[in-house]
C-alpha cells in the first residue's frame, strides 16, 4: 500500500475527538483514522487535551447512593455491543454503517454506482464506485465534503488520492476528479449539505436519485 | 494491589489493577476521583444534575467493563475516560452511536514498559499545566472545544490551542503505534 499523503485537518480531528462533527463527517473521520496512524496519533493527542479539560473541571458533589449503585452493578452483564471488523476494502466503521452487509449499489449511469449509507438532517454519506477513466460525480459545493479513498485512486487538479487519502473540499474548490487506471475507485463521500451532481445527472432528476 | 513502579501515577495504578485483577477497591478509588469531575464536566454543557449522574454511572460502568481496552502506553487515564464520557453523553443526549475508529489489535502480551507509561503521563501533565496557564479567554475556548461546544469551523478559526504540546504527544503516540504494529506483524 502506498503511503497516505492527504490527512484530516486538525480542526476536524479536534471536533471529532470532542464528538462534535455531523454524523457523516464522524464516519469519514472514524474510517480515515482506522487506516491512518498519523491521524490516529493526532486524534489520541486531542483526547489527552480533552482529558486535561476533564481533570481541571470543577467537581460537583455526587448523590450519596451513586457509588454503591455503581458498585452493585459491576456484576450485571453488559449488553454486548457488536464490534464490526474490517471487511475487504471497508474499514470497521463503514462495515458498521453497512450493518455488516455488502453495499447495495445503485447505478448512476456510465458505470458509476452509489450506495447511500445515511441521508438526513446532518448531511449524507455514501459509497461511490467509479470505473477507471470516469469522473467522480461532482459533489455538492454547498458545504464541506470529505472523500476517503477505499480502493483504487482518483486524480484531480489538486493531486492524486490513493487508498486511505482523505480529500477535503469546500465551496471554493472547483475540481474534476477522475478515477485513475487500475481497479475501479471506491470511495466514501460525506457531506453536510444536500448533494447535487453537477456533471451528468440533470438537476431535475435529483429527487429521484435522492441526491 | 500490586506495588507499581514508584513514579507511575496512582490513577494509572488503580486502572491497571482494575484491568488486570478486577480490583474493586481500586475501582472505588477511581470512582472517588472521577465521578465528581465527570459530573461537573457533564453539567457544564447544560445537562441537569439528575441526567448527569445517570451518565456518570454509565461512564463508570463502561470503565469497569471495557478496562481491557485501556493501554497506559498509549493513553493516559483521563484521556481514556474523556473519550468514554463524550461517547456516553452523545449516546444519551443525541440518541445515536458515534462512529468510532477500529480498535488496534491486542498488544501481544508484552510487559508494560514503565518508561513509555511515564512518558505518556508526563506529556499529559505538561498539557494540563499548559491549559492552566492560558489566559482565561483562551482557556475558555479550549474548554468549549473539548466540551463539544465548538464546530470544526469555529475551532479552525481559533489559534489558542496549545499545539506545541499536542504535537509532541502526536510524535510520541506515533512512535508507539508504529512499534506496536511492527510487533503484530
Ligand atoms: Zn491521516
Amino acid at each position: 500500500m502506498t503511503a497516505i499523503t492527504h490527512h484530516a485537518p486538525d480542526a476536524l480531528l479536534a471536533a471529532y475527538a470532542a464528538g462534535n462533527l455531523p454524523q457523516p463527517f464522524g464516519l469519514a473521520l472514524a474510517a480515515h483514522i482506522s487506516l491512518c496512524l498519523e491521524c490516529r496519533a493526532a486524534y489520541e493527542a486531542h483526547l489527552v487535551s480533552g482529558g486535561a479539560v476533564l481533570e481541571t473541571s470543577e467537581a460537583e458533589v455526587v448523590s450519596e447512593g451513586l457509588k454503591s449503585n455503581v458498585l452493585d452493578l459491576l456484576d450485571t452483564p453488559a449488553v454486548e455491543e457488536k464490534a464490526y471488523q474490517r471487511s475487504g476494502v471497508y474499514p470497521g466503521p463503514v462495515v458498521e454503517a453497512l450493518k455488516g452487509k455488502p453495499p447495495r449499489w445503485k447505478s448512476l449511469g456510465m458505470g458509476v454506482r452509489q450506495s447511500i449509507l445515511s441521508d438526513g438532517r446532518e448531511g449524507s454519506v455514501r459509497l461511490l464506485y467509479i470505473p477507471s477513466g470516469r469522473a467522480v460525480p461532482d459533489h455538492s459545493h454547498n458545504g464541506l465534503e470529505l472523500t476517503l479513498v477505499l480502493q483504487g485512486s482518483f486524480s484531480d487538479e489538486t493531486g492524486r488520492f490513493g487508498v486511505g487519502d482523505l480529500e477535503v473540499a469546500d465551496q471554493s474548490l472547483e475540481h474534476t476528479p477522475i478515477a485513475d487506471e487500475g481497479p475501479p475507485c471506491i470511495c466514501l463521500a460525506a457531506t453536510d449539505a444536500p448533494l447535487r451532481f453537477n456533471s451528468f445527472v440533470p438537476r431535475l432528476l435529483q429527487p429521484l436519485f435522492r441526491i | 494491589m500490586k506495588q507499581p513502579p514508584s513514579q507511575i501515577s496512582s490513577l494509572t495504578t488503580y486502572m491497571l489493577a482494575v484491568r488486570d485483577d478486577r480490583d474493586r477497591t481500586a475501582f472505588a478509588l477511581l470512582f472517588d476521583h472521577f465521578a465528581p469531575r465527570l459530573k461537573g464536566f457533564i453539567m457544564r454543557s447544560g445537562t441537569g444534575g439528575g441526567q448527569a449522574e445517570e451518565i456518570v454511572q454509565e461512564v463508570m460502568l463502561t470503565i469497569w467493563r471495557k478496562a481491557e481496552q485501556f493501554d497506559p502506553e498509549r493513553a493516559q487515564v483521563s484521556a481514556w475516560v474523556y473519550q468514554i464520557a463524550r461517547n456516553r453523553q452523545i449516546d444519551v443526549i443525541r440518541k445515536e452511536n458515534r462512529p468510532l475508529p477500529e480498535e488496534l489489535g491486542e498488544d501481544p502480551g508484552s510487559e508494560p514498559d514503565a518508561s513509555q507509561i511515564l512518558a505518556v503521563e508526563q506529556e499529559a501533565g505538561q498539557l494540563k499545566d499548559a491549559l492552566l496557564k492560558l489566559k482565561p479567554d483562551q482557556r475558555d475556548m479550549i474548554e468549549k472545544a473539548y466540551l463539544g461546544e465548538l464546530t470544526h469551523q469555529e475551532i479552525s478559526s481559533q489559534t489558542g490551542l496549545p499545539l506545541g504540546t499536542i504535537k509532541s504527544r502526536i510524535r510520541l503516540g506515533l512512535e508507539k503505534l508504529r512499534y506496536e504494529l511492527k510487533e503484530l506483524r
